[in-house]
């Protein structure tokens, strides 16, 4: 009980928070509309190293706040969108990327569910095609003998 | 019965390799900056406010650099082990105070002027450091964050062991225990100071 009312606690605090800093950017986001837009678009794609699976737009974490400030900067600066990326990359890893880049690490992360999906395939199919042939292996016509057994299993069940 | 081993085992692998995700530490991120030459700084050093120093003033040395701050609860227990470093070891410690009043949080920032930031993260890491021992060669105060953001600090305290050429070799994010000074950044010095 205690535990959940530190929680409940724990996020009016954040989320009141969350509001002043909405605040500040929307005075920010009037003072210069496609700058903030920009800064909106890149936080979105850098993750807060902190909050790990938050973005730094999402975060409100100290290093999300001097991140998004850095990134305030250096468009106020005239930096490209690479540059500004690579600004983050050189300094905190691919791993600040939200959307990690496709290369010879990530092959597997990016492969995987791909190659999971095909897996899952090539099995379904393996399972119908052995099912399709074990059904038509049994699917034979009587023989002769098991003819003679049926139609006198028949005849003995015939009400007279 | 065969069907049940395959998937027994199929089961089996998934527990481990969840068993092994669980087991790492999100917090250990690689640095892209191993092997990369220290960024450049100059800030003001603790002791002496009216000079300062950057990598370039310790090339030639081997040398560790320690993200600290009054503030960051790791740093206390981290502590005790740089003390005991400094006294046996003969290698230049030189401290990052990282954000020291700002990172706190309890200060109204909009409402503080510079020159009384600046006082009180002077003010407040030497009282730390006269408080629980002072085991750096110098500290250097990095009042906005803005060096840490170079080094990639995400997290205080983080280490990085740099080289003569003044290169990072290595970076380590969180407090340094007795394992970690022993089995990985001892070894490293020795290897570097050859």
């Amino acid at each position: 009980m205690k535990r959940l009312l530190t929680l409940v606690f724990a996020f009016f605090i954040t989320s009141t928070a969350a509001l002043a800093v909405d605040s500040a950017t929307e005075a920010a986001l009037a003072a210069d509309p496609v700058a903030e837009k920009r800064l909106q678009k890149l936080s979105e794609e850098l993750r807060c190293l902190v909050c790990q699976n938050q973005t730094i737009a999402d975060s409100n974490a100290e290093l999300a706040q001097d991140l998004r400030r850095e990134v305030r900067t250096m468009i106020k600066d005239g930096k490209s969108d690479k540059e500004i990326v690579d600004f983050m990359v050189t300094r905190y890893g691919d791993f600040v990327l939200y959307r990690p880049p496709v290369k010879g690490i990530t092959l597997l992360l990016w492969g995987g569910p791909v190659a999971l999906m095909l897996l899952g395939l090539f099995i379904l199919q393996r399972y119908l095609r052995r099912r399709t042939t074990r059904l038509n292996a049994e699917d034979q016509p009587l023989s002769a003998d098991e003819a003679s057994r049926a139609e006198a299993l028949l005849k003995e069940n015939t009400p007279k | 019965m065969n069907r049940y081993y395959w998937i027994l085992g199929a089961f089996a692998a998934l527990v481990a390799l969840l068993a092994i995700g669980l087991n790492l530490n999100p917090r250990d991120v690689p640095s892209p900056l191993v092997g990369k030459p220290a960024p450049a700084f100059s800030l003001n050093v603790l002791a002496k406010p009216e000079t300062t120093l950057g990598p370039k003033e310790m090339q030639g040395k081997v040398w560790l650099l320690n993200v600290w701050a009054s503030w960051c609860v790791s740093c206390r227990q981290e502590h005790p082990v740089l003390v005991e470093f400094s006294k046996k070891v003969n290698v230049p410690l030189i401290g990052l105070n990282y954000k020291e009043v700002r990172g706190d949080g309890a200060f109204d920032m909009s409402k503080m002027a510079a020159d009384e930031e600046k006082k009180l993260a002077f003010e407040r890491a030497n009282k730390w450091l006269a408080d629980h021992g002072d085991p750096y060669t110098l500290t250097v105060m990095d009042l906005d964050g803005r060096v840490g953001i170079d080094y990639g600090v995400y997290g205080v305290p983080e280490t990085y062991v740099i080289d003569k050429a003044g290169l990072i070799r290595m970076k380590h994010t969180g407090p340094i225990t007795p394992d970690v000074l022993g089995q990985k950044i001892m070894p490293l010095l020795a290897e570097l100071n050859k």
